[in-house]
């Protein structure tokens, strides 16, 4: 992992004294709210429905056991006891004081933490595949060349004010587990034919109301140019990208608008300026970085088998345990989707308890993941059993991962200013009238998410079901969307038809895993069936 | 011009900077303004005889200024570079490092305050238009 040196810190040290003067001059009348909103936001605190939302940074989602137990003392102490973990790997408390966030960064920079840009018209915290290090199937660990985009990206002079938000996703596998073409930038780091290391580069992509893939910008950047490049797409970005209408002012609508074609051109041309300006660290620096994320010290000679005699441990290791690059190790996921529970929250003993896990089980390493759920990194086969039995204790050990009840969902009404519809009781009669295990698990691979307004953070364009609420005449309306996916085979969902009444839409979804059941083939995944067969007899069946 | 802060040796510039439409018309200005979302690098024939140019933000939230402002400094500009319109203290920081070396704001700036927050940042992680050093660099010798 990472680990900050006296530079790192410093800058984290300064930006929580820089916060403190910035609330101190608001508190007294010196700068205007409108002054004040983007510098609040560049510390991650919106004005929410009820009080101040904070928004902690995690970059590329990995966290020590240390920084863990951090987030629960800040949930006990700042807010309510709880968090909610995020589809971009963040964690996000909903009851803070303005006057106590200056205590509360400096908590998390005692820690190497931070809120730093989550939020507001700049670059954004970087995801990254929540398997990275540990899967079988990555070129290279993305996040070295994340944390090199971290740092690059935090306090730069020129992108601070950008046309809107801007978010980057690293990944080094062919498969995408971090919905990288639905970002501002997505990164597949690659290897070329001559095993160099490089950057393939999306550009354009987003979800909220006009959703886009990204196209390919460029197959090949060698690594030592990936700041350079960067920068040349988001000064194109900057310079270009429409500010007379927030809704068209993300990136994704500049492509369209340019055309892929021009908008290459544009950072192809800004690309050869910018690679006599000294903008890329040298050789050394990156090295430097990689050397953190060195492979744990993995024991050799472990067996592979595992003792699968207790049933319920069976289905979760099923279901929730994925293959490890090592043998005798296996990557295991907690799942944040508790029956009745609210997706991507838990409670501060709950926090502690993963840290724990992370230390004991995990080389002091866990991770959130894009469908807001935690994951340990590095577990030996031979300890999976104990591990679960700790999770079961503690109300974390549910073995519905990517099932259906594995939802992903916004705060909606419940917190959000900006939303029509809540998604929080939805995803939770969603997930009751699933319940039973076995015919989540007859059901198979079902990503279905919720968004509580057309902004889309409950990623509904990318769910092979997805659900969005709106507001119809003053009453929540839920529209339904079959056949997005945020993955390798990434698409956007299309809307079925009119929309149903909150009891309607769980009857809805019923519906439709009916027709998939009678209907699929071999293997097929709900969103296969949908694919071969197209949305009519969906249709059909939702509205005869 | 008393409330103009700048950060040269030289003596202020104080003709007013024409608009670029005016300044293609008379090839003799020494001066001249860009707004928002004009087109910086239309000036890079004429970088040498020019003495100042102002960049106006007409909202401190509309960024392109900083882009201009680095573009001018990446093509050699050395002269005046002025930041003009609603210019805030605490946007002041991005503005120095993208090359920006004097400021009109259209509400007064607190002297000790604009000093305070200018003195706040001693590393910096990128190569700007400023000449600072980034951590990259000092990590690596």
């Amino acid at each position: 992992m990472y680990k900050y040196d006296n530079y790192d810190q410093k800058m984290v040290d300064t930006r929580v004294e820089e916060f403190r003067d910035q609330v101190e001059r608001r508190i007294a009348g010196k700068i205007t709210e409108q002054q004040f909103t983007p510098l609040r936001l560049k510390n991650g605190l919106y004005l929410q429905l009820h009080a101040y939302m904070l928004r902690v940074a995690i970059p590329y989602g990995t966290l020590n056991g240390e920084q863990m137990r951090m987030l629960a003392h800040i949930a006990r102490k700042y807010d309510r006891d709880y968090g909610h973990f995020t589809t971009r790997q963040n964690i996000q408390y909903n009851w803070i004081k303005l006057e106590e966030a200056p205590d509360l960064l400096a908590d998390l920079a005692s820690v190497e933490m931070h809120a730093i840009q989550t939020s507001g018209n700049c670059i954004r915290n970087i995801s990254s595949d929540q398997f990275a290090g540990a899967a079988a199937d990555e070129v290279v660990d993305p996040r070295p060349y994340a944390e090199l985009l971290r740092q690059w990206s935090s306090f730069h002079p020129e992108f601070n004010y950008l046309p809107r938000k801007f978010k980057f996703a690293v990944i080094a596998s062919d498969e995408d587990r971090a919905a990288m073409r639905l970002h501002d930038i997505g990164i597949q780091i690659v290897k070329d034919g001559w095993d160099k290391v490089g950057a393939r580069f999306y550009a354009g992509g987003g979800m909220g109301r006009t959703p886009m893939i990204a196209p390919l910008i460029r197959d090949f950047v060698p690594i030592e140019e990936l700041i350079s490049y960067s920068e040349a797409i988001l000064r194109v970005y900057n310079r270009y990208g429409r500010r007379d209408n927030k809704y068209k002012a993300r990136i994704k609508i500049l492509v369209h608008e340019m055309g892929a074609e021009k908008f290459i051109e544009e950072v192809e041309a800004e690309f050869a300026h910018l690679q006599g300006q000294n903008i890329d660290a040298p050789a050394a620096e990156l090295d430097r970085i990689i050397a953190h994320f060195d492979d744990p010290a993995y024991e050799t000679g472990l067996s592979n088998d595992i003792d699968r005699s207790d049933p319920d441990f069976a289905v979760w290791l099923d279901q929730n345990v994925d293959a490890h690059k090592q043998p005798g190790y296996a990557i295991a996921t907690i799942s944040l989707k508790p029956l009745g529970g609210i997706p991507g929250d838990a409670s501060s003993a709950q926090i502690d308890i993963m840290a724990d896990l992370a230390e004991q089980y995990s080389f002091d390493e866990c991770r959130v993941t894009h469908s807001q759920n935690i994951v340990l990194p590095h577990v030996r086969k031979a300890d999976l059993y104990a591990l679960w039995q700790r999770l079961d204790e503690a109300g974390l050990a549910s073995p519905n991962l990517d099932l259906i009840s594995d939802i992903i969902a916004c705060p909606g009404l419940d917190y959000c200013s900006l939303a029509n519809a809540r998604s929080i009781p939805l995803a939770q009669k969603i997930a009751k009238r699933f319940a039973d295990i076995d015919r989540q698990k007859e059901l198979g691979e079902l990503k279905l998410k919720i968004s509580g307004c057309i902004n889309a953070c409950g990623h509904h364009h990318a769910g092979h079901i997805g659900i969005l609420g709106v507001d119809r005449k003053g009453t929540e309306n839920y529209q339904l969307l079959l056949g997005g996916s945020g993955a390798q085979d990434v698409s956007l969902a299309k809307i079925t038809g009119p929309g149903f009444t909150e009891d309607g839409i769980v009857d809805a979804i019923e519906t439709v895993t009916d027709v998939y059941v009678a209907a699929r083939q071999d293997g097929e995944r709900f969103v296969d069936t949908y694919r071969r067969l197209g949305m009519d007899p969906f249709k059909e069946a939702l509205y005869g | 011009m008393d409330d103009i802060l700048r950060f040269r040796d030289d003596e202020a510039y104080e003709e007013p900077a024409v608009t670029l439409d005016s300044f293609f018309d008379q090839s003799n200005a020494t001066a001249v303004r860009l707004e928002d979302g004009e087109d910086a690098r239309q000036l890079i024939p004429y970088l040498d005889r020019l003495a100042m140019i102002e960049i106006g933000f007409s909202n401190f939230g509309d960024g392109r200024g900083y882009s201009a402002a680095r573009i001018l400094r990446e093509h050699g500009y050395a002269g005046e570079l002025r930041a003009q319109g609603d210019v805030l203290v605490d946007q002041l920081d991005f503005m120095r490092r993208c090359g920006f070396d004097s400021f009109a704001p259209e509400k007064p700036i607190n002297a000790a305050d604009a000093k305070k927050a200018l003195a706040r940042w001693e590393e910096v992680y990128q190569n700007a238009a400023d000449g600072r050093k980034p951590i990259w660099s000092k990590r690596h010798g």
